[in-house]
């Protein structure tokens, strides 16, 4: 059973861990502002999900999961919040986004897209 | 005054997970500070369906799963955009109507679209969220407004959902 979980965790950290490497890369390659903050958002979702699952399993049923649980949860919480106060600067400040087209939905007879601006 | 008592049983519980001591002088060291902050919020008027949604916990067991899965596909596709050597992003700035009744839930939405690798939100503005979509992939997926419908679904309840937007699963999760 300590074999099993230790597994798992590992996938769990090894592919936290390439998420977050793959989240790095494209804070490096994406050309703008916006663009890298798809690239970090990779970083705090799945990178520190998968990461802090696998720590889960190496502390196994104890006040510490619970604690990783509560991480998992206040940053969930938070980093959007971040996300958006960074782009709302990035605006403020000035920035346009770079726009490589239109999103036309002429197909949008759902409630959701309500055409470009 | 729920909200204030429900806010007393969850800082309650935050105490004892993150302590872990069962002491007794420690216990009631634990509620004098978790009655202080009560007063604090309450003389601060933060605690309301605003600042402390309890009434989301139950109807959040469908949503979150849901939003995680979401995650977890737009995390793989913004991964291959990335490690393409073309590199074939194409960058989209638009709007999306946000179909839910208060400010709440215009967060809620915003959020779960910011959480989503691909798409983020740069604005919100009179129930309107300008995203920021990194491929035309991710600003289709949101534009069809699956996760508004279910934003919506979360905040509002499953009943707020005119007739023609209730077919799909959400209309289940009461």
């Amino acid at each position: 059973m300590d074999t099993l979980f230790d597994v798992l965790s590992w996938i769990c950290i090894v592919l936290g861990s390439v998420t977050c490497l793959i989240g790095a890369i494209g804070l490096l390659r994406l050309p703008d502002v916006f663009a890298r903050m798809h690239g970090a958002g990779m970083i705090d979702t799945m990178g520190m999900g998968m990461i802090l699952l696998g720590l889960m399993f190496q502390a196994g049923p104890t006040l510490v999961t619970v604690k990783l649980i509560f991480i998992v949860v206040f940053i969930v919480f938070t980093s959007p919040t971040a996300t958006h106060a960074l782009a709302r600067a990035a605006l403020q400040g000035g920035v346009e986004p770079q726009v490589d087209g239109e999103l036309e939905d002429s197909s949008s007879a759902g409630p959701g897209g309500d055409g470009a601006p | 005054m729920i909200h204030a008592i429900s806010l007393g049983i969850f800082l309650s519980l935050f105490w004892l997970l993150l302590s872990g001591y069962f002491k007794a002088l420690l216990l009631i060291l634990g509620l004098i500070s978790v009655g202080i902050a009560v007063v604090v919020a309450l003389r601060m008027e933060v605690i309301d369906h605003e600042g402390h949604p309890v009434h989301l916990t139950l109807r959040g067991t469908w949503f979150w799963p849901w939003l995680t899965w979401e995650i977890i596909k737009a995390n793989l596709d913004v991964a291959k955009v990335i490690l393409d050597p073309k590199l074939p992003i194409q960058r989209l700035v638009f709007r999306v109507k946000a179909g839910q009744s208060d400010e709440l839930g215009h967060v809620v939405y915003a959020n779960a679209i910011t959480l989503t690798p691909g798409t983020v939100s740069i604005d919100v503005n009179d129930g309107e969220i300008t995203v920021h979509a990194l491929t035309r992939g991710a600003a289709e997926g949101l534009a069809n407004g699956e996760m508004d419908r279910r934003a919506t679904a979360l905040v509002d309840g499953p009943g707020a959902l005119p007739k023609d937007r209730a077919g799909d699963r959400t209309g289940g999760t009461g």
